[in-house]
């Protein structure tokens, strides 16, 4: 019997709110939280909007002695890790030794933290440098600080794969659960809004300049001008389906299915590879697209991308063949954090039978030939969602998230 | 230069280890008192950055009690 | 977990003391020692002025000139090891098709000797927290992202199955290897390209360790301060590099005549959730890796005719290994050699554990087992077989390669001889 992996616990930091009931209550209201970027002047930069984690208070999170010595994504990963398993009401202490594991998704690693650094280094010289940048820059600085936190003692990961690793971090995950772990905490957060960090974003062009927040971030919009970056994540409590009964928690849903596949080479001719990751995850978990209920665009907001992901879903469900949303339109696009957002928002979306809206979508432009819910949430019965996220870089990935059955 | 005192001590190891001294512990471990080997290297690289004073390896370890500490730096800064 | 047998069929080695497998290898069997002072940058002012570089020239390399200018170090010893391998496997463009070739890179740092060099611009030596965006090269972005690394094998390899940066630390290179493993048995690809880079030699990088003194301060003697399970030995030496293996199951190297170096029989990991880099001196976490591996490679400590350790040559890491060797083989610790090629090639973080995979793969191939180059001084504390400064002719059927990592990460990999060799 193929060992099912359930979701019973969420721990949600984003823009909209932290905690998972703040940032649900935001997302079926289209809220939009982007606004000027506030943690550090961006007057002088083409790009002065974000989603930020306006109201996050570490010390509420996070230990005293860590703060210090981690950066910033590491805080909202670690605080988005205590609070799913504190959802979950799992404790790891009850499982065997090395029962319970944790896998990151990164993106860009302590930034903000390794600015600060690399500025003493060059400004005042070698000594200047403190102790932390060994342990809070690199990228698996908040796996090891949520394995030593929580006494995870399990296969602990990382992976990087831009805006995909959060699928990959659930994808190992389940790997991980059908080679025996019992319980892993797995998502990903981001926050690289320190100047460095942001004038490495704009370099790829794909950054909405837009003043207007409520106008910077259109996916599928003939308006659609870029994304805009944001902060965030999630990480959600992964367990077996027996293990999940056993405690008597009723989890969100499955993930019941994931694909990874990357892009062939720019001037081969042959086309990317984001059909190929959907319709290998709807083969994995055995759903055919007709049972799909939404789709969770990766959206990027940007008119080539938007236009080769429009065509990904037509070819698989058909024109306006299945629901699309978009809710980080309202927050922006997290890196490590974002895909781990949207599975965190099927999951509630599966839970409250409500799609929400894409957040400042009107009328997507029509030539992509997709059902975009926008203005207003949809009342919707979802039995299984797919989610689509893709890596700059050509990393494509897709997890199919499955309604919880019916208890018997 | 004045010296190094009990204060400077608490003050350069709340910064670097985002944990307050308790006060009365003088011959208390750092490790018992709640520090890490980390804490205290960044603590060690404050005070070569505030005092000019550099602390060897043998001094920069979980082991050393506040006032191991304090008697370290002070001798390195020319004073008893 | 059961599954399908997996096997190293090419490998390809950018490492310090010479490009390529060969003379890679060559170092090893030598007991040469590539450690010196740094010439990558002007080290004057660092605590730690050592370093095992690559003599890497990419022009001669292969590499064109729009890849140099468009790559970080790290990955053009990437793309550079990924052609090595594939060349050597004898792989060709027409199988497998590219949706059924994975690739599975580590690397612990990423592109951190671009991303330092542009910060140094950008901020004008560090001058401006406001930093200048008109300054910026056209593709800093693909530094920041380390998932640029896995793209560019990617590209370098035709691959369009999964491709993902495996980033533990000091595990990502045998944690990469291992994931790449686990896609064959699967069933998700017919090759992976598995395999680890980093090219970490760089201001940001060495300050970063001097501030915690792990690196060894033995300036005036370069070449002999990587000595791991040395008496006298303070630290390890910062490296660079890359391995890049084939990885295809048994079955498909056997029937197209493919040489198999070695099959990877088992792999595990485990995280000691103690600290960030201190580690207690009892083990067990890694003692726990290397049950488990063993344990799925159906082998006892008795029929290991070798281990790899970690072997960094700082004082804490080599005493926490040896207790877990002990711990995992009992008496049998004590007979059965252990080396530390770290002593010959530095400490290349991510890189290394892919490095010393392919290090195993070829004392396999050989029946040679590398030495620890350095170990002049025994230590009470460190009293197994250690092969000390002498390459050993013996039967290599059987191998155990380990790694630990910042963050707590251990990690251990059996390997063996394939079946019939």
């Amino acid at each position: 019997m193929t060992v099912r992996a359930m979701v019973t616990g969420l721990g949600v930091v984003a823009p909209a709110g932290v905690g998972a009931e703040a940032f649900w209550a935001a997302a079926r209201a289209g809220h939009c939280a982007l606004g000027p970027i506030t943690r550090f002047d961006a007057a002088a930069y083409p790009v002065r909007l974000a989603g930020e984690v306006a109201t996050f208070d570490a010390a509420a999170f996070v230990p005293g002695p860590v703060i210090p010595q981690t950066d910033r994504f590491t805080h909202l990963g670690l605080a988005a890790a205590a609070m799913a398993l504190a959802d979950a009401r799992a404790n790891p202490a009850d499982l065997p030794e090395y029962g319970s594991a944790v896998v990151t998704g990164a993106s860009s690693g302590g930034t903000e933290f390794g600015q600060h650094e690399i500025e003493r280094l060059w400004r005042e010289g070698p000594g200047s440098v403190g102790a932390y940048q060994s342990i809070a820059w690199f990228y698996a600085a908040t796996t090891g600080q949520v394995s030593i936190r929580h006494k995870l003692r399990g296969p602990c990961g990382v992976l990087a794969t831009e805006q995909a690793a959060g699928l990959d971090a659930l994808g190992e995950a389940r790997r991980m659960l059908r080679s025996g772990v019992r319980l892993v905490l797995a998502g990903g957060t981001d926050a690289s809004l320190c100047p460095y960090g942001l004038v490495a974003q704009l370099s790829t062009g794909l950054l909405s300049a837009a003043s207007d927040p409520s106008a910077a971030y259109l996916p599928f919009s003939p308006a659609a001008g870029g994304y805009v970056p944001g902060e965030g994540g999630a990480m959600m409590v992964i367990e077996r389906a027996d293990d999940a009964a056993a405690r008597g928690i009723a989890p969100y849903g499955e993930i019941a299915g994931y694909a990874a596949t990357f892009d062939p080479p720019p001037g081969s001719g042959r086309g990317p590879g984001l059909v190929r990751a959907a319709m290998l995850a709807l083969r994995d978990a055995d759903v055919p697209p007709s049972e799909i209920d939404v789709v969770f665009a990766d959206a990027m907001g940007a008119p080539a991308w938007d236009s080769a992901e429009a065509a990904a879903i037509s070819a698989v469900f058909g024109p306006h063949g299945v629901p699309v949303t978009a809710p980080k339109a309202g927050s922006g696009r997290s890196y490590a954090g974002g895909a781990s957002l949207d599975v965190a928002c099927a999951l509630l979306s599966i839970r409250a039978g409500l799609i929400p809206p894409t957040p400042g979508g009107g009328r997507p432009d029509p030539r992509y030939a997709i059902d975009l819910v926008s203005r207003q949430p949809r009342k919707q019965r979802i039995r299984a969602a797919l989610v689509l996220a893709r890596g700059y870089g050509g990393f494509n990935a897709a997890v199919v998230v499955r309604a919880p059955s019916r208890p018997e | 230069m004045a010296n190094f005192t009990f204060d400077d001590l608490s003050r350069i190891l709340r910064d670097s280890a985002g944990l307050a001294l308790d006060p009365g512990h003088d011959d208390t471990p750092l490790a018992d008192l709640g520090y890490e080997s980390l804490a205290v290297l960044e603590f060690a690289s404050r005070v070569k950055k505030q005092y000019g004073v550099a602390l060897p390896d043998e001094a920069v370890d979980v082991s050393h009690t506040p006032r191991e500490i304090l008697t370290t730096v002070n001798e390195r800064l020319g004073l008893t | 977990m059961s599954g399908d047998a997996v096997g190293i069929t090419g490998i390809g080695v950018t490492a310090p003391g010479g490009i390529g497998a060969k003379a890679f290898w060559e170092l090893l069997m030598a007991g040469r020692s590539a450690t010196r002072t740094i010439t990558l940058f002007n080290p004057e002012g660092f605590r730690s002025r050592i370093a095992a570089e690559c003599d890497f020239d990419p022009v001669a390399a292969g590499l064109t000139p729009r890849e140099i200018r468009r790559m970080d170090r790290a990955a053009q010893f990437a793309v550079v090891s990924a052609r090595e391998a594939l060349a050597d496997s004898g792989i060709e463009a027409g199988w497998p098709p590219p949706e059924r070739r994975a690739v599975s890179l580590g690397s612990a740092v990423g592109c951190t000797m671009r991303l330092e060099q542009e910060y140094v611009v950008l901020s004008d030596g560090g001058r401006h927290w406001l930093v200048d965006h008109g300054y910026a090269v056209p593709r800093l972005y693909d530094y920041m992202a380390p998932s640029t690394l896995a793209a560019e094998v990617a590209w370098a390899s035709a691959a369009e199955g999964p491709v993902a940066l495996v980033s533990t630390g000091c595990t990502s290179g045998l944690d990469a290897v291992g994931r790449g493993v686990r896609l064959l048995q699967e069933g998700t690809a017919d090759i992976v390209l598995a395999g680890a880079t980093e090219a970490p030699i760089s201001p940001i990088t060495v300050a970063c360790f001097d501030a915690i003194r792990a690196t060894s301060p033995n300036n005036l003697e370069p070449g002999r301060a990587s000595r791991p399970f040395d008496r006298d030995r303070d630290g390890f030496v910062l490296g660079e590099g890359a391995a890049v293996l084939v990885l295809e199951r048994v079955a498909s190297a056997v029937e197209r005549g493919a040489h198999l170096y070695a099959e990877i029989a088992g792999f595990a990991s485990r995280s000691n959730a103690f600290h960030m880099t201190g580690l207690r001196p009892d083990g067990r976490e890694m003692a726990e890796a290397i049950r488990a591996s063993l344990a799925e490679a159906r082998k006892r400590p008795e029929e290991i005719d070798y281990i790899n350790a970690h072997g960094s040559g700082t004082r804490q890491n080599d005493r926490h290994e040896t207790a877990a060797f002990k711990r995992s083989f009992g008496a049998r610790a004590y007979q059965v050699p252990v080396s530390s090629i770290k002593s010959m090639v530095g400490h290349s973080l991510g890189a290394i554990g892919s490095i010393e995979v392919a290090a195993c793969a070829l004392a396999i191939e050989h029946d040679m087992v590398p030495p620890t180059a350095n170990l002049h001084t025994p230590d009470p504390e460190c009293d197994l077989d250690y092969v000390p400064l002498t390459a050993r002719r013996q039967p290599t059927r059987s191998v155990l390669s380990v790694g630990s990592g910042f963050g707590g990460f251990q990690s251990a990999m059996v390997l063996k001889a394939p079946a019939g060799a």
